[in-house]
């Protein structure tokens, strides 16, 4: 089965590979798949606090071929979206783009949940920052 | 030299037809066009005549009496005939075959369907290697048992199974032994007297000949093997299987098998020589990289990796200049990657990330090069963009992870 034009494009030329540190409070990580099922997805998204708006994004990918572009092409797009944005990014807009086999669908949702992942650790971070700062604040004094 | 594009290294799925090959078949396409069932004109006599030299090639490659070689369509056929036409055959002596994980499924599947019949069949678990012994098999007969199928050769991971001992157990113990041997024929010596085998099923195009063509050995004395046939008709080929031969195919097979004996010392040689070269260049320059299968207990040709923190599909599309296979799943239509890998007991994340090299006749050293600096290249440029490579990197046991299994 021949790959399409865009996933060759983004597999030869993959976007945005590589890490943030994850330890970073304006850093949102997601890690999703498994080796034994023959695909890993790490993608991070950096969000400006005071805008919500993702500034940068970046991926490693361990995976086919479909895979790397599904990850490569997220992170194209979810730079400059703000986090309400990028929640509403769907898998079938990536099989769109993408030009996806049926075969290769699962790609795509494990792109989406990538995303998900990412935006769901970065607001925890936000939360328990908040919770830190809270407590932080001497209370009664 | 440098090597012309792409590169056909999958040589363990099928071999390009020779030159040779084709030149022979070709008078009989279009001179020598007879039925070879046809007794009464010449067009019929020069037909059986060329059937009978294909014969006679086969059977001088195994060691056989070209009466004992029976025309099939390919070795899924000639699988198919040795096991359900023995079960059948002999169903009054006993309804348990012997054999092993990591067959083709030609003759699981078969397998299978004849535990649906009511057979038993027993599946020999293969050690880290993928070898069954002897002593296994011997512990698994029954005196129910009717057949024993054990491949010569794997097709993944090239490992060449012990079968002149298992082929002398049978004949000690009186049980028929059938053996798919595509992989092997042609590509390592073969004697179906010394090794005690009664059913050996070849294939051409495994060989450099045309694909639609294979024959099943049948023993015909010490002891006489019998067949229920499985396609009824004219009553060709003793009766095992009618229809009417394919001349030209036949021609091409016995004229590969020709080639084969006269040139398998000197092929082998080479070929064994390029697999190392391969093997040692790329396993060399990158860690962590595993050879699947027996070290030497293997094919020549036969190199079959697995590349950690890489997925193997997603490793042949960045040598997309280079045709081979790869055990992930991606490759297959099923979610499971490779069912010989894992019957290895090869993790499933290395079965993922495994590619099956195979060279053949018509490889050259600069391929076999060019070959190796490209995996080398492309196994490096993944590693960097792969997150399990990255974990290991900073020294986190990737197997301790919970992950989300989809």
């Amino acid at each position: 089965m021949p790959y399409s034009e865009k996933v060759l494009e983004h597999y030869n030329n993959p976007r945005n590979v590589g890490s943030f540190d994850a330890k970073d409070p304006s850093v949102g990580t997601g890690l999703v798949g498994a080796p034994e099922c023959g695909d890993v997805m790490k993608l991070q998204i950096k969000v400006n606090p005071d805008t919500g708006v993702i500034e940068d994004a970046k991926f490693k990918t361990f995976g086919c071929g479909s895979a790397i572009a599904s990850s490569s092409l997220a992170t194209e797009w979810l730079k400059g979206k703000t986090v309400d944005e990028a929640m509403s990014i769907k898998n079938t807009e990536i099989v769109e783009e993408l030009a996806l086999p049926p075969v290769k669908v699962h790609c795509s949702v494990l792109a989406e949940d990538a995303i998900k992942a990412a935006i769901a650790n970065y607001q925890q971070k936000q939360d328990t920052e908040i919770l830190a700062d809270a407590k932080a604040e001497p209370v009664g004094v | 030299m440098s090597a012309k594009l792409p590169v056909y290294m999958d040589n363990n799925a099928t071999t390009r037809t020779d030159p040779r090959v084709v030149e022979a078949m070709l008078p009989y396409f279009t001179e020598h066009y007879g039925n070879a069932a046809s007794r009464n004109h010449p067009f019929g006599w020069e037909a059986e005549a060329a059937v009978e030299e294909g014969r006679e090639q086969i059977a001088a490659l195994i060691g056989a009496s070209a009466k004992e070689v029976i025309f099939t369509s390919g070795a899924t056929e000639s699988n198919n005939l040795a096991i359900k036409g023995v079960a059948a055959m002999y169903k009054k002596k006993g309804n348990h075959i012997v054999t092993q994980a990591t067959e083709h499924k030609a003759v699981l599947d078969t397998c299978k369907r004849l535990e649906r019949d009511g057979y038993q069949v027993t599946y020999l678990p293969v050690d880290k290697f993928g070898l069954v012994s002897a002593e296994q098999i011997r512990e698994a007969l029954t005196d129910k048992t009717v057949l024993v199928s054990i491949m010569a050769a794997n097709n993944e991971i090239g490992t060449v199974q012990p079968i002149k001992a298992i082929g002398r157990l049978c004949t000690e113990k009186g049980v028929l032994f059938h053996t798919d041997a595509v992989q092997v024929v042609g590509k390592m010596p073969v004697d179906v007297e010394d090794m005690g085998i009664d059913l050996l099923s070849l294939t051409a195009h495994k060989l450099y000949g045309p694909k639609g063509i294979g024959a099943l050995y049948v023993r015909k004395k010490d002891p006489r093997v019998r067949l229920e046939p499985q396609i009824d008709g004219g009553g060709h080929e003793r009766g095992m299987r009618s229809g009417t031969l394919p001349v030209p195919l036949i021609v091409g097979l016995g004229k590969a098998c020709e080639i084969a004996r006269l040139e398998m010392p000197e092929e082998s040689a080479r070929t064994f020589r390029l697999r190392e070269r391969l093997r040692n260049k790329i396993m060399g320059d990158l860690p962590e990289t595993y050879l699947n299968g027996h070290p030497e207990h293997r094919l020549p040709g036969n190199a079959n990796i697995s590349f950690a923190y890489v997925e193997g599909e997603g490793l042949m599309m960045g040598i997309k200049d280079v045709a081979v296979s790869s055990g992930s799943a991606c490759t297959s239509a099923s979610l499971e990657p490779s069912y010989v890998l894992r019957a290895l007991g090869v993790g499933d994340e290395l079965a993922h990330s495994s590619i099956r090299f195979g060279i053949g006749r018509f490889n050259t050293e600069a391929e076999v090069d060019f070959v190796a600096d490209l995996v080398v290249r492309e196994v490096s440029r993944l590693r960097e963009m792969s997150p399990l490579y990255e974990m290991v990197q900073q020294g986190i046991d990737i197997k301790k992870i919970e992950w989300a299994h989809h």
